[in-house]
């Protein structure tokens, strides 16, 4: 990958571009007439760092926290505590403003319809950005062109359009063109290309793969689909009910995972070639109720691993090899897990 | 399901409050000191300041308020400034008649407005939807006062068949279940009865249309279940709303009557207004409207407990 | 390529689309508005509805100067000419003034004091409800909570009680009906703009660093004020009605001004001298009325085939 110095960049390619630190987001929620208190931990102590120039997965079932999280990271809601660092600066403070971070972080949504104002044309939703940073509307309107041709939508044809007059791939293209209107450094890519048919899916990716080179991005990419993952990302982080089970190279990670719900994750997809079956049961039944998440490792309910201890103790995530990281006790010597136990013997 | 009520309770409580605060910055909006209706003109200022002391109107505002909701609360609402009678008594009376010309018109609005809205949803764009779709834009945009003139025009000043205005041939203020004074009703209660037709028929119409085009009204039609049973079905899924709307528009009928009343002289709480407002009797006429808020709450209270009741889709947890 | 452009302008070449001359932004929605447009027009009712409006106000505007009489002065010997009459096309009223020329003079206060109170209510509501539905929170309940107490008086009981309260009088009357229906139109502009607020492209221009009053003006109003209008629409028939009707009552309008509701009730005791004639202002707001309710009905719907 060639480096390209970027004006904006401060702490060198060895800082990582965006360092989530113990985020956690709770959410209230009223029960009953007493309004006994309870809350919803959709976001529970995330720790990770995105490089600069990577493309780090995060895959996870619905309503394990992937898309809290995004948004915490985007300050479109507020956290209850933890740390975000970009490129070395908390977000929001004196030396990065809000403002600030969020014209070098862009974002693009799951819902390519809901994320296009139907009242406004193409071009001019792309240009609204660079217009609201002061950028005269006849220049906007000209990015937002080049732009579109860049994303492969001829100008001439799709400038004026109106959202309902693209398809959905269309559409997922021209958000594209509109994160990138205002030159962002990381780009964060929620369920981007879930909604979309497996063969326009493709050319997404393929033209994401492009950009990520010709602009220097940096991705988060969200998913549940392992296959996109493997596909685009670098590095992988797993999360399980608001937090991060397994983190590590995408290859390591999806190859051969650590975790038990990785595992589970991975049997879970359907595979064409017959040599490759999987040997690990696939998942049962739903996540657990995040209100009230079970104690110790929140997977033991659903794990095959699962041991007395694992209810009572809570796994810190830990190094497995260079990068991988993983948070399960069958895995960490010195644990109480028989499985880890079996490690230090071999 | 009782904690289910007790939450309404809860919830319709601060409504109830407000509605009171309303009622009570009424006679606080008219122009002039509430007492004026009351004093001869010539009054030392002497005699004003007794009044307005002996009324309580020199105390401050919440503290009237909080003196006013007290009695309220143990149903005073004041004495009349026209007749001298107690304010209760009045509105009470007035409200038996309307309720009785409310319900009438409302049943009858009800049979007709449903059955328009049930033939034009089931027959959806046929002749007959456009007729019965015209009947509820009539019922909805007509000014009733004038279908009430006409009404009098027609059977009383041409054809003589029915009494013009009135609830009964004595002239009194009671409306009885008897042949002579139903004679009375049925012009009040027809004319009334227009503008639930309206309502109820788009909205039985909208509904019917909905449910018609579900999923489960085709898997029914394939499982070879007869028309008369999808029609059943339809009916039940349609029937919670339908009598919500019904108890609503009973609501509003009752405080909206005013202008019907008045042109019939029927002795109900439209009439009571109507008298209370020309004569400045403020207590009558914030007592008056005050009634006929918290009816209008409660009815709506009492809606929303027995369609939960009849709904098995709306959650009560 | 990507080692030799710097990042500021990686990938966009200003020459692009030059050909062409750059249109104006934010002019979005005539794009939206053009093509209910076209359904409108394309609509039998919903335009003979339109017509009808227009040739109204029309001859309510023109009427100090096309009345074919004097619509104040009266005649004691001429009262009550039937529908017809040579003089008096439709007949004279019970004071013997030309019921055609009252009729078109009535037209002008009767559309002033029935469509102001939904205009006003119109601005205020969806003021109160867009800031409501937008910035949500505490505002939201406390707002809403208010709004809800109005909700518990039937519509024609508030306007009643509030001109009862405030007394007599065109701009009484107007005041009375505006508190009416701003209750009712902030309620829908309220759920509205939850709604709006949710999409996706709102959280779009929040982090293109738009301030909030532009994502309002910019991303918002264009996708609020369509549904808020049309529901709008909907009340002036209403309006038209108890506008006529607080008149009617003697709470609006007064003698001798011309307003259908007023001259409705004044014709009262001519129901059996003259019924035709006496039930003309009614007819005049009937026909007004069912006018508005179908053009609002075309207009819903054209609006409902998109989006």
């Amino acid at each position: 990958m060639t480096t390209v110095a970027d004006i904006r960049d401060r702490g060198g390619p060895a800082q990582p571009l965006l360092t989530v630190d113990g985020l956690i987001k709770h959410f209230p929620i009223k029960k009953g007439l007493g309004g006994k208190k309870a809350v919803v931990r959709a976001v529970d102590g995330v720790d990770f760092e995105i490089l600069k120039g990577e493309t780090l997965g995060i895959v996870g079932e619905s309503g394990c926290g992937k898309s809290t999280t995004a948004k915490l990271i985007m300050g479109l809601i507020a956290h209850d505590s933890g740390n975000l660092l970009f490129d070395g600066e908390t977000i929001g403070s004196r030396a990065l403003p809000m403002r600030q971070f969020r014209a070098q972080t862009q974002m693009v949504f799951q819902d390519s319809y809901s994320s296009l104002n139907p009242r406004m044309t193409v071009e001019a939703s792309i240009a609204f950005g660079p217009q609201v940073h002061g950028i005269p509307t006849r220049q906007a309107i000209e990015r937002a062109r080049s732009l579109l041709a860049r994303v492969g939508l001829e100008p001439t044809r799709f400038a004026a359009r109106y959202p309902h007059e693209l398809s959905g791939g269309q559409r997922q293209r021209v958000n594209i063109a509109r994160a990138l209107a205002l030159e962002p450094r990381l780009v964060v890519l929620d369920e981007a290309v879930s909604a979309l048919d497996k063969s326009v899916e493709a050319q997404v990716l393929n033209l994401l793969l492009d950009l990520k080179q010709d602009f220097n991005l940096t991705y988060l990419f969200i998913s549940h689909d392992l296959n996109v993952v493997r596909f685009i990302c670098d590095r992988v982080a797993v999360m399980y009910l608001g937090q991060v089970v397994e983190i590590g190279p995408a290859d390591t990670v999806l190859a051969s995972p650590s975790h038990p719900y990785t595992a589970a994750l991975l049997s879970s997809m359907p595979s064409l070639d017959p040599d490759n079956r999987t040997q690990v049961a696939p998942l049962a039944g739903d996540p657990p109720n995040p209100i009230d998440p079970p104690s110790g490792c929140r997977f033991h309910p659903r794990c095959t691993l699962a041991e007395p201890v694992c209810s009572a103790k809570v796994p810190p995530l830990d190094t497995v090899v260079d990068l991988h990281r993983v948070a399960c006790l069958a895995r960490q010597p010195g644990s109480g897990h028989s499985a880890a136990n079996a490690l230090v013997a071999a | 399901m009782l904690s289910f009520i007790l939450r309404r309770l809860v919830a319709v409580t601060p409504v109830a409050l407000g509605v009171s605060v309303v009622c009570f910055l009424l006679v606080h909006l008219a122009p002039g000191d509430p007492l004026s209706a009351v004093l001869p003109v010539d009054a030392t200022q002497e005699t004003i300041d007794a009044m307005r002391s002996a009324y309580g109107y020199d105390k401050p505002l919440p503290v009237q308020y909080f003196i006013w909701l007290w009695h309220v609360l143990q149903g005073d609402l004041g004495t009349s400034i026209s007749s001298g009678r107690l304010v209760v008594s009045e509105v009470g009376r007035a409200v038996v008649n309307s309720l009785i010309l409310a319900s009438v018109a409302t049943l009858i609005g009800f049979t007709f407005g449903t059955f328009f809205g049930f033939v034009a949803g089931y027959f959806r764009d046929s002749a007959l939807d456009k007729v019965a779709s015209a009947i509820s834009v009539f019922g909805v945009s007509v000014p009733h006062y004038w279908l009430g003139m006409v009404m009098v025009i027609i059977f009383s000043a041409t054809l003589g068949w029915l009494p013009p205005t009135g609830a009964g041939p004595d002239g009194s203020g009671n409306w009885k279940p008897d042949l002579e004074h139903l004679r009375y009703m049925i012009l009040p209660a027809i004319t009334m009865s227009v503008i639930p037709m309206g309502v109820i028929a788009r909205t039985i119409r909208a509904l019917v249309g909905d449910i018609l085009s579900q999923d489960f009204v085709g898997a029914l039609r394939a499982k070879g279940l007869s028309e008369f049973g999808v029609f059943k079905h339809v009916v039940k899924n349609a029937a919670p709303t339908a009598l919500a709307i019904m108890g609503l528009q009973l609501g509003y009928l009752l405080g909206g009557s005013i202008l019907i009343e008045t042109v019939f002289a029927w002795p109900g709480t439209g009439f009571l207004l109507n008298s209370a407002i020309f004569q400045r009797d403020l207590p009558l006429l914030q007592g008056a409207i005050l009634v006929l808020a918290m009816f209008f709450v409660a009815l709506n209270l009492i809606v929303d407990v027995v369609q939960t009741a009849l709904d098995p889709r709306i959650e009560r947890g | 390529m990507a080692g030799t452009t710097t990042p500021a302008t990686a990938g966009i070449d200003p020459a692009m689309g030059t050909t062409q001359p750059a249109p104006e932004a934010f002019v979005a929605s005539v794009g939206f508005w053009g093509s209910v447009g076209r359904k409108l027009v394309r609509d039998p009712v919903a335009m003979t509805a339109a017509a009808i409006i227009l040739v109204i106000v029309v001859v309510a505007i023109l009427a100090p100067w096309i009345t074919p009489m004097d619509p104040y002065r009266g005649s004691m010997l001429r009262r009550l000419k039937p529908i017809g009459d040579a003089t008096y096309i439709l007949g004279s009223d019970e004071l013997g003034r030309d019921m055609l020329s009252r009729l078109m003079m009535g037209g002008r206060l009767s559309l002033f004091i029935g469509v102001t109170p939904v205009i006003l209510a119109f601005i205020i509501g969806s003021g109160i409800g867009i800031l409501a539905g937008y910035v949500g929170g505490w505002l939201n309940v406390v707002l809403m909570r208010t709004i809800d107490v109005f909700f518990a008086f039937p519509s024609v009981l508030l306007a009643i009680a509030l001109s009862g309260a405030l007394g007599a009088g065109v701009l009484n009357s107007i005041v009375s009906l505006t508190c009416v229906f701003v209750p009712q139109i902030a309620r829908v502009a309220e759920s509205v703009t939850t709604q709006i607020r949710s999409r996706d492209y709102v959280d779009a221009a929040k982090l293109s660093g738009a301030s909030t009053f532009t994502i309002l003006r910019v991303q918002v109003l264009g996708n609020v004020l369509g549904p808020i209008f049309v529901y709008s629409t909907s009340l002036i028939s209403v309006s038209m009605i108890l506008a006529s009707g607080l008149s009617f009552l003697g709470l609006g309008v007064k003698p001798p001004e011309p307003e259908w509701g007023l001259m409705l009730n004044t014709l009262r005791t001519a129901i059996y001298v003259n019924p035709m004639v006496a039930a003309l202002p009614g007819l005049a707001i009937f026909i007004v009325s069912i006018s508005f309710n179908l053009f609002s009905d075309g207009l819903r719907s054209a609006m409902e085939v998109k989006s």
